[in-house]
């Protein structure tokens, strides 16, 4: 009897494991189980994401440096361009002041010699009136007077 | 000496019979008025037990089944999952072919005999001996006439008619896969066959003689597998706890060793049941 008594039993047990035990086990672990699966393939293709970010940020960074170093370049060049222009600009005002300070001396030059000139022709008129001493007709000889002051 | 010897048989004798209950013409009856009732006695000690621990079992899984979530687990629904995994994962390596009751039932399997055979580590004199006071006191009977046998699994009652269960669903997925004919065609063309008809139908003895004994050697088998390893080992307990005091580093001894036994044999009757029922609902040998 005890036979029976323990089949029952069994059979009890086990149909109330299968209805009320195994399944809602079975399902929080299947669950569980495709939750982290789930989980870590967000996880992979996160990593996947930051590596392809990474090559970006790298891709832009090499690119803003080439850039950076060209607008360098450039300011350089021309920097290097106004510093050389100016230099230029002043030799050229240099030469102008020069030529101009030299036109300048030239034409006092020569107005000084004009004025010597007229001053030693007026000399030279007194000196001739002195040795010849006689008074020279200035209209007859203006000609010869006129001859000297160009002469000198 | 003798008279000692005599108390010694006694006490391992009593440790050794189960409480009875029985129908005679006077009524219901107990325990030494029983011994003519044989195959017709309750062991209720056995009843009890057993069914007590089967319903510890399921209330713990239930709760734990009840309050189950996707998220993070409790402490007591990890420990139950771990349980639930380890037989899933046997059920899936052994069992091919779908089935809603292999895997609870190879659960229920597990960790009700687990639980039965547990109870052989509870020293064997604490809880006949506690049932004895408790007839002598309440019931006014003498306490050697209170049999107690604490663990279930060592009452071959216990063991058979879990090994009958698996018996039956054995041939019920026999039936179910094969049908009746291809069941009988298993029985009968197995392992001998021939191509000619006559040879073939004088086979057929042999091979039903075959296969009926492998058939009906899975339950016994099991049965007694379990009944003997836990017999065997209650029985040492009970001659380690009448030598004195010496028994306590044999105890231990034993009981370490035996914690591993009933995981194991709990283990096994799970896997062959498993087995079996693979085998049984498996289209060819």
């Amino acid at each position: 009897m005890t036979l029976f008594g323990e089949l029952i039993a069994f059979i009890v047990f086990v149909l109330f494991c299968m209805k009320f035990v195994w399944p809602p086990l079975n399902n929080a672990i299947e669950a569980r189980q495709q939750k982290i699966s789930d989980g870590l393939a967000a996880g992979e293709r996160a990593e996947k994401d930051l590596q392809l970010a990474q090559a970006k940020i790298a891709d832009e960074l090499k690119e803003a440096k080439a850039q950076a170093a060209e607008i360098i370049a450039q300011a350089k060049k021309r920097a290097e361009d106004s510093v050389e222009e100016g230099k230029k600009r002043g030799e050229q005002e240099r030469e102008n002041i020069i030529a101009a300070g030299q036109a300048e001396v030239q034409a006092e030059r020569n107005r000084l010699r004009e004025e010597l000139r007229k001053q030693v022709a007026m000399l030279a008129i007194a000196g001739a009136e002195k040795i010849i001493e006689r008074e020279i007709d200035k209209n007859a000889h203006s000609d010869i007077v006129e001859k000297l002051v160009a002469e000198l | 000496m003798a008279a000692e010897e005599l108390t010694l048989q006694s006490h391992i004798q009593h440790h050794l019979t189960n409480a009875k209950m029985c129908n005679t013409e006077a009524g219901i009856a107990f325990n030494k008025a029983c011994s003519e009732a044989g195959f017709w006695t309750w062991h209720i000690d056995t009843l009890a037990w057993s069914i007590g621990l089967g319903i510890i079992f399921l209330m713990i899984f239930r709760n734990a089944a009840k309050k189950a979530t996707v998220g993070v687990p409790g402490k007591l629904q990890c420990f139950i999952e771990m349980i639930v995994e380890f037989v899933a994962g046997n059920v899936r390596d052994t069992f091919h072919g779908k089935s809603k009751l292999i895997a609870p039932l190879a659960l229920t399997i597990f960790v009700w005999v687990f639980l039965m055979n547990l109870m052989d580590l509870i020293p064997v004199d604490f809880l006949p001996a506690f049932a004895g006071w408790i007839g002598a006191t309440f019931f006014g009977m003498n306490s050697h006439d209170v049999y107690m046998k604490i663990v279930p699994t060592t009452d071959i009652n216990m063991t058979a008619a879990l090994a009958i269960g698996v018996f039956l669903l054995m041939i019920g997925y026999n039936i179910r896969m094969k049908g009746v004919l291809g069941f009988i065609k298993e029985l009968t063309l197995h392992p001998f066959s021939s191509s000619n008809l006559f040879v073939q139908i004088l086979l057929i003895p042999f091979n039903l003689l075959l296969e009926l004994i492998a058939l009906v050697a899975k339950p016994f088998s099991l049965a007694l597998r379990l009944f003997g390893n836990l017999y065997a080992g209650e029985l040492i307990f009970i001659l380690i706890g009448a030598i004195g005091l010496m028994q306590l580093p044999l105890h231990f001894v034993w009981a370490v060793f035996h914690i591993l036994v009933i995981v194991l044999q709990a283990f096994v009757f799970m896997m062959l049941t498993i087995v079996y029922l693979s085998m049984a609902s498996s289209e060819s040998h």
